[in-house]
Protein backbone atom coordinates (compact mmCIF):
# COMPACT_ATOMS: atom_id res chain seq x y z
CA UNK A 1 0.00 0.00 0.00
CA UNK A 2 1.26 3.45 -0.91
CA UNK A 3 0.65 6.63 1.02
CA UNK A 4 0.00 9.59 -1.25
CA UNK A 5 0.10 12.97 0.40
CA UNK A 6 -0.56 15.91 -1.93
CA UNK A 7 -0.33 19.40 -0.50
CA UNK A 8 -2.27 21.18 -3.25
CA UNK A 9 -5.68 20.53 -4.78
CA UNK A 10 -4.20 20.22 -8.27
CA UNK A 11 -1.78 17.56 -7.09
CA UNK A 12 -4.59 15.75 -5.34
CA UNK A 13 -6.64 15.64 -8.56
CA UNK A 14 -3.61 14.46 -10.57
CA UNK A 15 -2.96 11.65 -8.08
CA UNK A 16 -6.64 10.69 -8.05
CA UNK A 17 -6.51 10.32 -11.85
CA UNK A 18 -3.25 8.36 -11.82
CA UNK A 19 -4.28 6.00 -9.05
CA UNK A 20 -7.82 4.71 -9.40
CA UNK A 21 -6.88 2.14 -6.76
CA UNK A 22 -6.30 4.85 -4.16
CA UNK A 23 -8.80 5.38 -1.36
CA UNK A 24 -9.16 9.04 -0.35
CA UNK A 25 -8.83 9.64 3.40
CA UNK A 26 -9.72 12.86 5.21
CA UNK A 27 -10.36 12.63 8.96
CA UNK A 28 -10.00 8.85 8.86
CA UNK A 29 -13.03 8.21 11.05
CA UNK A 30 -14.56 5.85 8.46
CA UNK A 31 -11.55 4.82 6.38
CA UNK A 32 -9.29 3.78 9.26
CA UNK A 33 -12.02 1.56 10.71
CA UNK A 34 -12.11 -0.32 7.40
CA UNK A 35 -8.32 -0.59 7.36
CA UNK A 36 -8.01 -1.57 11.02
CA UNK A 37 -10.54 -4.36 10.58
CA UNK A 38 -9.07 -5.69 7.35
CA UNK A 39 -12.25 -4.87 5.44
CA UNK A 40 -10.37 -2.91 2.80
CA UNK A 41 -6.89 -3.05 1.39
CA UNK A 42 -6.67 -0.28 -1.22
CA UNK A 43 -3.56 0.04 -3.35
CA UNK A 44 -2.95 3.42 -1.79
CA UNK A 45 -4.30 5.91 0.70
CA UNK A 46 -4.75 9.37 -0.77
CA UNK A 47 -4.46 11.66 2.25
CA UNK A 48 -6.36 14.90 1.66
CA UNK A 49 -5.51 16.29 5.09
CA UNK A 50 -2.69 18.51 3.81
CA UNK A 51 -4.71 20.19 1.07
CA UNK A 52 -5.33 23.59 2.63
CA UNK A 53 -8.04 24.59 0.12
CA UNK A 54 -10.28 21.78 1.38
CA UNK A 55 -10.21 23.07 4.93
CA UNK A 56 -11.71 26.47 4.12
CA UNK A 57 -15.25 27.77 3.85
CA UNK A 58 -16.36 31.05 2.32
CA UNK A 59 -19.46 32.80 0.99
CA UNK A 60 -19.84 32.19 -2.76
CA UNK A 61 -22.68 33.56 -4.93
CA UNK A 62 -25.09 33.84 -2.04
CA UNK A 63 -24.25 30.40 -0.71
CA UNK A 64 -21.75 28.97 1.72
CA UNK A 65 -19.05 27.01 -0.06
CA UNK A 66 -18.00 24.49 2.56
CA UNK A 67 -14.68 22.86 1.74
CA UNK A 68 -14.89 19.07 1.86
CA UNK A 69 -12.23 18.91 4.58
CA UNK A 70 -13.84 21.21 7.13
CA UNK A 71 -14.38 19.09 10.26
CA UNK A 72 -17.68 18.93 12.15
CA UNK A 73 -16.19 20.77 15.13
CA UNK A 74 -15.67 23.82 12.93
CA UNK A 75 -19.13 23.60 11.36
CA UNK A 76 -20.49 23.75 14.91
CA UNK A 77 -18.21 26.59 16.03
CA UNK A 78 -18.27 28.73 12.88
CA UNK A 79 -21.44 28.02 10.89
CA UNK A 80 -24.25 27.47 13.42
CA UNK A 81 -25.97 30.73 12.38
CA UNK A 82 -25.81 30.23 8.64
CA UNK A 83 -26.25 26.48 8.49
CA UNK A 84 -28.26 25.65 11.63
CA UNK A 85 -29.52 22.26 10.42
CA UNK A 86 -26.06 21.02 9.49
CA UNK A 87 -24.61 22.39 12.74
CA UNK A 88 -27.34 20.64 14.73
CA UNK A 89 -26.61 17.32 13.02
CA UNK A 90 -22.87 17.87 13.44
CA UNK A 91 -23.31 18.12 17.21
CA UNK A 92 -24.68 14.57 17.22
CA UNK A 93 -21.75 13.06 15.34
CA UNK A 94 -19.76 10.52 17.39
CA UNK A 95 -17.83 12.20 20.17
CA UNK A 96 -15.62 15.29 20.58
CA UNK A 97 -12.66 13.30 19.21
CA UNK A 98 -14.63 12.24 16.14
CA UNK A 99 -16.05 15.71 15.47
CA UNK A 100 -12.53 17.16 15.48
CA UNK A 101 -11.44 14.78 12.72
CA UNK A 102 -14.56 13.83 10.75
CA UNK A 103 -15.60 15.97 7.79
CA UNK A 104 -18.75 16.63 5.79
CA UNK A 105 -16.83 15.70 2.63
CA UNK A 106 -15.93 12.39 4.21
CA UNK A 107 -19.56 11.74 5.08
CA UNK A 108 -20.44 12.28 1.40
CA UNK A 109 -17.55 10.11 0.25
CA UNK A 110 -18.61 7.22 2.49
CA UNK A 111 -22.27 7.81 1.52
CA UNK A 112 -23.54 5.64 4.35
CA UNK A 113 -27.33 5.87 4.61
CA UNK A 114 -26.74 6.61 8.31
CA UNK A 115 -24.38 9.56 7.81
CA UNK A 116 -25.52 12.42 10.02
CA UNK A 117 -24.77 15.23 7.56
CA UNK A 118 -27.03 13.90 4.82
CA UNK A 119 -30.53 14.78 6.13
CA UNK A 120 -29.78 18.49 6.71
CA UNK A 121 -27.97 18.74 3.36
CA UNK A 122 -31.04 17.26 1.65
CA UNK A 123 -33.43 19.56 3.53
CA UNK A 124 -31.36 22.59 2.58
CA UNK A 125 -31.10 21.58 -1.08
CA UNK A 126 -27.30 21.48 -1.00
CA UNK A 127 -25.17 20.93 -4.08
CA UNK A 128 -22.00 18.83 -4.14
CA UNK A 129 -19.09 20.25 -6.12
CA UNK A 130 -16.83 17.54 -7.51
CA UNK A 131 -13.77 17.90 -9.70
CA UNK A 132 -11.44 15.90 -11.90
CA UNK A 133 -8.17 16.92 -13.52
CA UNK A 134 -9.49 15.96 -16.96
CA UNK A 135 -12.96 17.51 -16.98
CA UNK A 136 -12.91 20.21 -14.33
CA UNK A 137 -15.76 20.75 -11.90
CA UNK A 138 -19.38 19.69 -11.99
CA UNK A 139 -22.18 20.33 -9.55
CA UNK A 140 -24.46 17.55 -8.37
CA UNK A 141 -27.63 18.22 -6.33
CA UNK A 142 -27.11 16.28 -3.13
CA UNK A 143 -30.33 14.29 -3.66
CA UNK A 144 -28.77 12.87 -6.84
CA UNK A 145 -25.38 12.31 -5.23
CA UNK A 146 -26.36 9.16 -3.32
CA UNK A 147 -26.73 6.28 -5.74
CA UNK A 148 -26.88 3.21 -3.47
CA UNK A 149 -25.80 1.82 -0.12
CA UNK A 150 -22.39 3.45 0.44
CA UNK A 151 -22.31 4.47 -3.22
CA UNK A 152 -22.21 7.93 -4.70
CA UNK A 153 -22.10 9.68 -8.06
CA UNK A 154 -18.31 10.23 -8.08
CA UNK A 155 -16.42 9.06 -11.16
CA UNK A 156 -13.20 7.15 -10.56
CA UNK A 157 -11.03 10.20 -11.22
CA UNK A 158 -13.10 12.68 -9.23
CA UNK A 159 -12.76 14.09 -5.73
CA UNK A 160 -15.28 16.02 -3.66
CA UNK A 161 -14.18 19.66 -3.51
CA UNK A 162 -16.94 21.33 -1.54
CA UNK A 163 -20.60 21.48 -0.65
CA UNK A 164 -22.64 24.54 -1.62
CA UNK A 165 -25.38 25.35 0.86
CA UNK A 166 -27.69 28.35 0.95
CA UNK A 167 -27.65 30.12 4.31
CA UNK A 168 -30.87 29.36 6.16
CA UNK A 169 -33.74 31.66 5.17
CA UNK A 170 -35.90 30.13 7.90
CA UNK A 171 -35.79 27.67 10.78
CA UNK A 172 -34.14 24.27 10.38
CA UNK A 173 -34.36 21.25 12.65
CA UNK A 174 -32.71 17.85 13.02
CA UNK A 175 -33.60 14.80 15.04
CA UNK A 176 -31.91 11.44 15.42
CA UNK A 177 -32.83 8.23 17.21
CA UNK A 178 -30.18 6.15 18.93
CA UNK A 179 -29.60 4.11 22.04
CA UNK A 180 -27.66 6.81 23.86
CA UNK A 181 -26.68 10.41 23.39
CA UNK A 182 -23.07 10.00 22.23
CA UNK A 183 -21.33 7.64 19.82
CA UNK A 184 -24.55 6.70 18.11
CA UNK A 185 -25.05 5.54 14.57
CA UNK A 186 -28.56 6.71 13.77
CA UNK A 187 -31.35 4.15 13.93
CA UNK A 188 -33.26 6.75 11.99
CA UNK A 189 -32.83 10.48 11.48
CA UNK A 190 -34.78 13.36 10.03
CA UNK A 191 -34.11 16.96 9.09
CA UNK A 192 -36.52 19.64 7.97
CA UNK A 193 -36.10 23.21 6.76
CA UNK A 194 -38.61 25.99 6.24
CA UNK A 195 -37.82 28.16 3.22
CA UNK A 196 -40.17 31.13 3.68
CA UNK A 197 -38.36 33.03 0.91
CA UNK A 198 -39.82 30.62 -1.66
CA UNK A 199 -42.63 29.25 0.52
CA UNK A 200 -41.15 25.77 0.39
CA UNK A 201 -40.40 22.97 2.85
CA UNK A 202 -37.26 20.83 2.76
CA UNK A 203 -36.84 17.33 4.17
CA UNK A 204 -34.11 14.74 4.60
CA UNK A 205 -34.42 11.16 5.82
CA UNK A 206 -31.48 9.19 7.21
CA UNK A 207 -30.99 5.49 8.01
CA UNK A 208 -34.37 4.48 6.62
CA UNK A 209 -33.68 3.64 2.97
CA UNK A 210 -30.73 2.37 0.89
CA UNK A 211 -29.66 5.99 0.53
CA UNK A 212 -30.41 9.22 2.35
CA UNK A 213 -33.45 10.69 0.60
CA UNK A 214 -35.99 13.49 0.61
CA UNK A 215 -39.71 13.08 1.18
CA UNK A 216 -40.96 15.08 -1.83
CA UNK A 217 -44.67 14.37 -1.30
CA UNK A 218 -44.47 15.54 2.29
CA UNK A 219 -42.68 18.71 1.17
CA UNK A 220 -45.23 19.71 -1.47
CA UNK A 221 -48.15 18.66 0.71
CA UNK A 222 -47.12 20.84 3.65
CA UNK A 223 -46.01 23.81 1.55
CA UNK A 224 -49.35 23.67 -0.27
CA UNK A 225 -51.40 23.48 2.92
CA UNK A 226 -49.45 26.34 4.49
CA UNK A 227 -50.04 28.38 1.36
CA UNK A 228 -53.77 27.53 1.20
CA UNK A 229 -54.25 28.59 4.81
CA UNK A 230 -52.18 31.74 4.37
CA UNK A 231 -49.90 30.63 7.18
CA UNK A 232 -46.64 31.71 5.56
CA UNK A 233 -47.90 35.31 5.87
CA UNK A 234 -49.92 35.19 9.09
CA UNK A 235 -47.52 32.88 10.90
CA UNK A 236 -50.52 31.48 12.72
CA UNK A 237 -50.36 28.18 14.60
CA UNK A 238 -49.51 25.04 12.70
CA UNK A 239 -52.44 22.66 13.23
CA UNK A 240 -51.34 19.44 14.95
CA UNK A 241 -53.35 17.44 12.40
CA UNK A 242 -51.27 18.99 9.63
CA UNK A 243 -48.00 18.17 11.37
CA UNK A 244 -49.23 14.62 11.89
CA UNK A 245 -50.19 14.23 8.22
CA UNK A 246 -46.75 15.59 7.30
CA UNK A 247 -45.15 12.96 9.53
CA UNK A 248 -47.16 10.19 7.89
CA UNK A 249 -46.06 11.33 4.45
CA UNK A 250 -42.42 11.44 5.56
CA UNK A 251 -42.65 7.86 6.81
CA UNK A 252 -44.31 6.84 3.53
CA UNK A 253 -41.25 8.11 1.65
CA UNK A 254 -38.90 5.75 3.52
CA UNK A 255 -38.12 2.12 2.74
CA UNK A 256 -36.24 0.85 5.76
CA UNK A 257 -34.96 -2.61 6.59
CA UNK A 258 -34.75 -4.65 9.78
CA UNK A 259 -31.18 -4.73 11.05
CA UNK A 260 -29.15 -4.88 14.25
CA UNK A 261 -29.90 -1.26 15.11
CA UNK A 262 -33.66 -1.41 14.72
CA UNK A 263 -36.65 -2.84 12.92
CA UNK A 264 -38.20 -1.40 9.79
CA UNK A 265 -41.45 -0.84 11.67
CA UNK A 266 -39.68 1.10 14.41
CA UNK A 267 -37.87 3.21 11.84
CA UNK A 268 -41.13 4.12 10.11
CA UNK A 269 -42.84 4.97 13.37
CA UNK A 270 -39.91 6.99 14.70
CA UNK A 271 -39.66 8.91 11.42
CA UNK A 272 -43.30 9.96 11.55
CA UNK A 273 -42.83 11.10 15.15
CA UNK A 274 -39.58 12.97 14.44
CA UNK A 275 -41.08 14.65 11.37
CA UNK A 276 -44.14 15.78 13.32
CA UNK A 277 -42.06 17.09 16.23
CA UNK A 278 -39.36 18.81 14.22
CA UNK A 279 -41.85 20.60 11.97
CA UNK A 280 -43.71 21.83 15.06
CA UNK A 281 -40.42 23.08 16.53
CA UNK A 282 -39.46 24.75 13.28
CA UNK A 283 -42.87 26.38 12.96
CA UNK A 284 -42.78 27.67 16.55
CA UNK A 285 -39.41 29.19 15.77
CA UNK A 286 -40.86 30.79 12.61
CA UNK A 287 -43.63 32.34 14.72
CA UNK A 288 -41.12 33.51 17.30
CA UNK A 289 -38.90 35.03 14.62
CA UNK A 290 -41.75 37.35 13.64
CA UNK A 291 -42.17 38.51 17.22
CA UNK A 292 -38.45 39.15 17.42
CA UNK A 293 -38.40 41.06 14.14
CA UNK B 1 7.52 4.49 4.82
CA UNK B 2 9.42 6.75 7.18
CA UNK B 3 7.42 8.61 9.82
CA UNK B 4 9.00 11.59 11.54
CA UNK B 5 6.90 13.28 14.15
CA UNK B 6 7.33 15.18 17.38
CA UNK B 7 6.10 13.13 20.32
CA UNK B 8 5.97 14.65 23.78
CA UNK B 9 8.36 17.37 22.69
CA UNK B 10 10.98 15.07 21.14
CA UNK B 11 11.38 14.42 17.44
CA UNK B 12 10.99 10.74 16.70
CA UNK B 13 11.73 8.90 13.51
CA UNK B 14 10.64 5.38 12.64
CA UNK B 15 11.18 3.43 9.42
CA UNK B 16 9.36 0.64 7.62
CA UNK B 17 5.95 1.85 8.68
CA UNK B 18 3.16 0.21 6.68
CA UNK B 19 0.99 3.02 5.26
CA UNK B 20 -2.19 1.47 6.65
CA UNK B 21 -0.84 1.58 10.20
CA UNK B 22 -2.53 3.83 12.70
CA UNK B 23 -0.76 6.45 14.76
CA UNK B 24 -1.75 4.34 17.77
CA UNK B 25 0.17 1.35 16.44
CA UNK B 26 3.23 3.49 15.71
CA UNK B 27 3.16 4.96 19.21
CA UNK B 28 2.73 1.65 20.99
CA UNK B 29 4.61 -0.84 18.88
CA UNK B 30 7.31 1.23 17.21
CA UNK B 31 8.04 4.00 19.69
CA UNK B 32 7.55 2.03 22.90
CA UNK B 33 4.84 4.31 24.27
CA UNK B 34 2.14 1.91 25.49
CA UNK B 35 0.24 4.50 27.54
CA UNK B 36 -2.35 5.02 24.82
CA UNK B 37 -4.50 1.90 24.87
CA UNK B 38 -5.69 -0.19 21.96
CA UNK B 39 -9.24 -1.37 22.58
CA UNK B 40 -11.91 -0.91 19.93
CA UNK B 41 -9.85 0.31 16.94
CA UNK B 42 -12.93 2.09 15.62
CA UNK B 43 -13.07 5.36 17.52
CA UNK B 44 -15.82 4.20 19.85
CA UNK B 45 -13.98 3.92 23.15
CA UNK B 46 -11.52 6.82 23.35
CA UNK B 47 -8.85 4.72 25.11
CA UNK B 48 -6.29 5.77 22.50
CA UNK B 49 -6.95 9.53 22.83
CA UNK B 50 -3.85 11.67 22.23
CA UNK B 51 -3.31 15.27 21.26
CA UNK B 52 -2.54 15.85 17.59
CA UNK B 53 -1.42 19.43 17.04
CA UNK B 54 -3.17 20.33 20.29
CA UNK B 55 -6.49 18.63 19.57
CA UNK B 56 -7.70 15.42 21.23
CA UNK B 57 -8.18 12.68 18.65
CA UNK B 58 -8.54 8.90 18.56
CA UNK B 59 -5.05 7.85 17.49
CA UNK B 60 -6.44 4.57 16.14
CA UNK B 61 -8.20 6.59 13.41
CA UNK B 62 -5.19 8.67 12.39
CA UNK B 63 -3.14 7.09 9.61
CA UNK B 64 0.54 7.06 10.54
CA UNK B 65 1.42 9.27 7.57
CA UNK B 66 -1.10 11.87 8.67
CA UNK B 67 1.04 12.46 11.76
CA UNK B 68 4.24 13.20 9.81
CA UNK B 69 5.59 16.59 10.84
CA UNK B 70 2.85 17.02 13.45
CA UNK B 71 3.05 17.38 17.21
CA UNK B 72 1.72 14.49 19.23
CA UNK B 73 1.26 14.50 22.99
CA UNK B 74 0.40 11.22 24.67
CA UNK B 75 -0.59 10.51 28.25
CA UNK B 76 3.12 9.89 28.91
CA UNK B 77 3.76 13.54 28.10
CA UNK B 78 1.39 15.06 30.67
CA UNK B 79 3.36 14.53 33.87
CA UNK B 80 6.14 16.96 34.72
CA UNK B 81 9.08 14.65 35.36
CA UNK B 82 8.31 12.61 38.46
CA UNK B 83 5.26 14.57 39.55
CA UNK B 84 1.86 13.74 38.20
CA UNK B 85 -0.22 16.29 36.37
CA UNK B 86 -3.04 17.62 38.62
CA UNK B 87 -5.60 15.72 36.52
CA UNK B 88 -3.66 12.48 37.03
CA UNK B 89 -3.25 13.21 40.74
CA UNK B 90 -6.99 13.79 41.06
CA UNK B 91 -7.73 10.44 39.34
CA UNK B 92 -5.45 8.71 41.86
CA UNK B 93 -6.95 10.43 44.89
CA UNK B 94 -10.57 9.95 43.83
CA UNK B 95 -10.15 6.29 42.97
CA UNK B 96 -11.16 7.10 39.41
CA UNK B 97 -9.32 4.00 38.25
CA UNK B 98 -10.68 0.49 38.30
CA UNK B 99 -9.14 -1.83 35.72
CA UNK B 100 -7.28 1.19 34.35
CA UNK B 101 -7.65 0.48 30.69
CA UNK B 102 -9.73 3.53 29.86
CA UNK B 103 -7.78 5.80 32.21
CA UNK B 104 -5.11 7.17 29.83
CA UNK B 105 -7.73 8.26 27.31
CA UNK B 106 -9.93 9.77 30.00
CA UNK B 107 -6.97 11.62 31.50
CA UNK B 108 -6.14 13.18 28.12
CA UNK B 109 -9.80 14.05 27.45
CA UNK B 110 -10.19 15.57 30.93
CA UNK B 111 -6.90 17.44 30.53
CA UNK B 112 -8.17 18.93 27.28
CA UNK B 113 -11.49 19.93 28.87
CA UNK B 114 -9.82 21.77 31.73
CA UNK B 115 -7.47 23.57 29.34
CA UNK B 116 -10.50 24.91 27.44
CA UNK B 117 -13.08 25.20 30.24
CA UNK B 118 -11.44 25.82 33.61
CA UNK B 119 -14.64 25.40 35.66
CA UNK B 120 -16.85 23.01 33.71
CA UNK B 121 -20.42 22.20 34.68
CA UNK B 122 -21.36 18.54 35.12
CA UNK B 123 -23.03 18.65 31.73
CA UNK B 124 -19.86 19.97 30.13
CA UNK B 125 -17.81 17.23 31.81
CA UNK B 126 -20.20 14.55 30.59
CA UNK B 127 -20.18 15.94 27.06
CA UNK B 128 -16.38 16.24 26.97
CA UNK B 129 -15.94 12.65 28.17
CA UNK B 130 -18.74 11.23 26.00
CA UNK B 131 -16.22 9.64 23.64
CA UNK B 132 -14.47 7.69 26.39
CA UNK B 133 -15.96 4.45 27.60
CA UNK B 134 -15.25 2.87 31.00
CA UNK B 135 -16.45 -0.71 30.87
CA UNK B 136 -16.07 -0.99 34.65
CA UNK B 137 -18.67 1.83 34.67
CA UNK B 138 -16.66 3.84 37.16
CA UNK B 139 -17.99 7.14 35.91
CA UNK B 140 -18.98 8.68 39.27
CA UNK B 141 -15.39 8.64 40.54
CA UNK B 142 -14.16 9.92 37.19
CA UNK B 143 -16.54 12.88 37.45
CA UNK B 144 -15.32 13.43 41.03
CA UNK B 145 -11.74 13.50 39.77
CA UNK B 146 -12.45 16.06 37.08
CA UNK B 147 -14.30 18.26 39.58
CA UNK B 148 -11.39 17.98 42.04
CA UNK B 149 -8.82 18.83 39.37
CA UNK B 150 -10.93 21.82 38.30
CA UNK B 151 -11.25 23.06 41.91
CA UNK B 152 -7.51 22.80 42.48
CA UNK B 153 -6.83 24.53 39.20
CA UNK B 154 -9.12 27.38 40.26
CA UNK B 155 -7.31 27.76 43.58
CA UNK B 156 -3.82 27.61 42.13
Amino acid sequence: MDFLQPTTWDDALALRAERPDALPIAGGTDVMVEINFDRRRPGALLDLGRVAELREWAPADGRVRLGAGVPYARVIAELAEQLPGLAMASRTVGSPQIRIRGTVGGNLGSASPAGDAHPPLLAAGAVVEVESAARGTRQIPVAEFYTGVKRNALEADELIAAVLIAPAAGPQQFSKIGTRNAMVIAVSAFACALHPDRQAVGTGIGSAAPTPRRAPDAETFLAGELDAAGLWETRGSLPETLARAFGERVAAAASPIDDVRGSAAYRLHSLSVMARRTIMWAWAQYQHDREAA
Amino acid sequence: MRVTTTVNGTEREVDDVWPGESLLYVLRERMGLPGSKNACEQGECGSCTVYLDGEPVCSCLVAAGQAIGREVTTVEGLADGGSLHPVQQAFVECGAVQCGFCTPGLVVAAHDLLERVPSPSDLEIREALAGNLCRCTGYEKILDAVRLAADRQAQA
